[in-house]
């Protein structure tokens, strides 16, 4: 990264009359990126300014200010890193306290976001910290572009699965600055993970869907019929019970007064099968699939997390994710303390990273239909029964026959009434393992 | 980084140049599913209907079976595919009340792969088939309804004339089935 960051001209807050400029203040990490180390590769690492300014200048984006994201952002902060920007959709619960440390009961109740940034900010002058409270898909390329790493510390799959297809169709061969590393720490009790993406260039969250344990089941019949532990009333009353009675309501899990009903039903019925055990935050716990939260597991993962941020942005030693490297660690603390670090490969057919949108230039006036002929007759596709769509419409489906039926009329429509300029087709066949995407540009 | 830079070009070499794709994209669950479905084999005694032809995360599946208990049933199963898909499974849900040992009354369907035993590598097609093999042969030890599979585990007749009955709209042990002759 060392030549590629640009100083941006951040404004530094002045925070009582300390701007984070003192000497001494930095003197360690000067010395540490002020000469070699035995590891640092001397034609990427040159020590001295180089390093220095790129901690100051990198922009850095977490991800999620809860557990992990407090972690994360106090280490970047204290590493001297000082364009921060956070966001978190959640607010603080009094629940959270015990471990998300930047927070304090008076803050129960507002934005995780910024009450993490305003804290940062205070104890860490010089570091400026911009909170948005929202949602990551409430964002678009452009707000990602301006980060130079991105730092996820989430506990939801699917914002892992958005923001990894974002970084990796923002890949622009044209463009170095638009290959973003995304870190990501997760952690489940007292295991965890970092590892490190480098969009199209290594293994993505994607490829490694099937490194997340799917949430372990209980089959249906066993909750229906022979109930056998507290969690088994407690499903019942959330997946059986709730349909059954309150079919048109639909169920919030913070809402208390859901809560309180599951909870009742989920104790009467453990009563009548003899289960001791079903309690009001044990029904909040299973319902809303809470894993207990360690804050040491936080503390490790974050910690790895900032470490190769520090290091991919300062070049000052090898970094997890290096292509060819190992990209992933994995950290278990239930058995003893056991960490292995591996390589994921690279799968060929994941549907994000293993066959990118190629650029497809169309008559907007030629028809659908002579679009898909025209597939057939080019070397990598040569389809056979093609399945096609763009993200808000399904184009001509070859199959179940009533997909057919409804989209042939679509190929005698013009590709210009059927999509727009700079849209993506996906397109499967059942003769590929593997799913062509074209961005349709109109001549 | 700038070493990293290096390589995406020389890998780049092989591949056409691109530039990123400004526009909504299609999401890894639709191309899961549209993938799914270039692949599904259907017999004839099972079809999709697509209410919204441009949402394929959502369908109907309907179910006539040949042979077995259930023969000249005519059953609707609305399948509900989430973003998360396929970590995880497609919700599915029985549309007619029945009398079935793995179906309760609310249309909730017990099959291993909709929820215990489901992984990313199954596909939908997998699911169909598992489905149509829950009305050839109703098993009595995964029962969501625990009188009909008592009346299949004790009295495989009984069960025979309560599956009929029930088909044709009528009352069985207190409850009225929804009439599901084609
Ligand atoms: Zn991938």
């Amino acid at each position: 990264m060392a030549a590629t960051l640009q100083p941006e001209g951040v404004s530094r807050t002045t925070n009582g009359g300390d701007d984070g400029e003192s000497p001494a203040r930095w003197k360690y990490l000067n010395t540490l990126l002020g000469r070699a180390g035995a590891y640092s590769d001397p034609t990427e690492f040159i020590p001295g300014d180089a390093p220095i300014m790129n901690i100051k200048n990198a922009r850095i984006l977490v991800i999620g200010a809860g557990g992990l994201g407090c972690e994360i952002l106090k280490n970047l902060a204290l590493s001297g890193f000082r364009n921060l920007d956070v966001i978190d959709m959640d607010t603080i619960d009094v629940s959270n306290l015990n471990r998300q440390f930047l927070f304090r009961e008076k803050d129960v109740g507002q934005p995780k976001a910024s009450v993490a940034a305003e804290f940062v900010m205070k104890r860490c002058p010089g570091c400026k910290v911009t909170p948005y409270v929202g949602k990551i898909q409430d964002k678009d390329e452009d707000y990602y572009m301006q980060f130079n790493i991105v730092i996820c510390g989430l506990d939801s799959i699917e914002a892992r699965r958005w923001i990894n297809a974002t970084l990796v169709g923002m890949v622009d061969e044209e463009n170095p600055e638009s290959l973003k590393p995304l870190i990501d720490g997760g952690t489940e009790g007292f295991k965890g993970q970092s590892r490190v993406v480098l969009p199209t260039l290594t293994s993505c969250l994607e490829c490694q869907l099937d490194m997340h344990a799917p949430r372990a089941a209980v089959p249906l019949c066993t909750l229906a019929t022979i109930p056998r532990q507290p969690q088994h009333c407690i499903e019942w009353a959330h997946i059986l019970k709730w349909e059954e009675e309150r079919k048109d309501d639909v169920l919030d899990t913070d809402d208390p007064e859901h809560i309180t009903w599951l909870y009742q039903k989920a104790l009467s019925r453990a009563r009548e099968f003899n289960i001791p055990g079903v309690t009001y935050s044990l029904t909040q716990g299973v319902v809303k699939n809470i894993i207990p939260a360690i804050a040491s597991t936080n503390a490790i993962v974050a910690a790895s997390c900032c470490n190769e941020a520090f290091k991919i942005a300062t070049s000052s030693a090898p970094y997890l994710g290096y292509p060819g490297t190992n990209n992933y660690m994995l950290y278990t603390g239930d058995s003893g303390i056991y960490t292995y670090t591996f390589e994921h490969q690279k799968k060929s057919d994941c549907p994000v990273c293993g066959n990118r949108p190629k650029a497809i230039t169309l008559d907007p006036e030629s028809t659908l239909g002579e679009f898909v002929e025209s597939l057939a007759e080019r070397p990598e596709s040569q389809l056979k029964k093609p399945n096609l769509r763009t993200a808000g419409k399904s184009l001509y489906y070859s199959t179940p026959a009533s997909l057919e039926e409804s989209t042939r009329p679509n190929l005698k429509r013009k590709l210009e009434d059927l999509l727009e300029d700079g849209e993506v087709i996906a397109i499967s066949d059942p003769a590929f393992q593997i799913d062509f995407q074209y961005i349709a540009h109109f001549s | 980084m700038l070493k990293i830079w290096s390589m995406k070009q020389a890998q780049q070499k092989e591949e056409t140049a691109q530039g990123p794709a400004k526009k909504k994209k299609v999401t890894a669950a639709q191309l899961r599913v549209q993938k799914d479905l270039s692949e599904l084999a259907l017999p004839q005694t099972m079809k999709t209907t697509f209410p919204n032809p441009d949402d394929i995360l959502n369908f109907i599946l309907t179910l006539t079976p040949d042979e077995g208990l259930y023969k000249s049933g005519l059953f609707t199963f609305s399948f509900a595919i989430t973003q998360n898909f396929p970590h995880e499974p497609p919700k599915v849900k029985c549309q007619q009340k029945i009398y079935h040992p793995n179906i309760d009354l609310e249309g909730n369907v017990c099959l291993n792969i909709l929820r215990e035993d489901w992984k990313p590598v199954l596909n939908l097609n997998a699911v169909i088939v598992g489905l149509q093999f829950l009305f050839l042969e109703p098993n009595a030890s995964d029962p969501l309804n625990k009188d009909a599979a008592k009346d299949l585990q004790e009295d495989r007749d009984r069960f025979r004339r309560n599956v009929k009955t029930s088909m044709g709209g009528g009352n069985v042990r207190g409850e009225t089935f929804d009439r599901v002759m084609k």
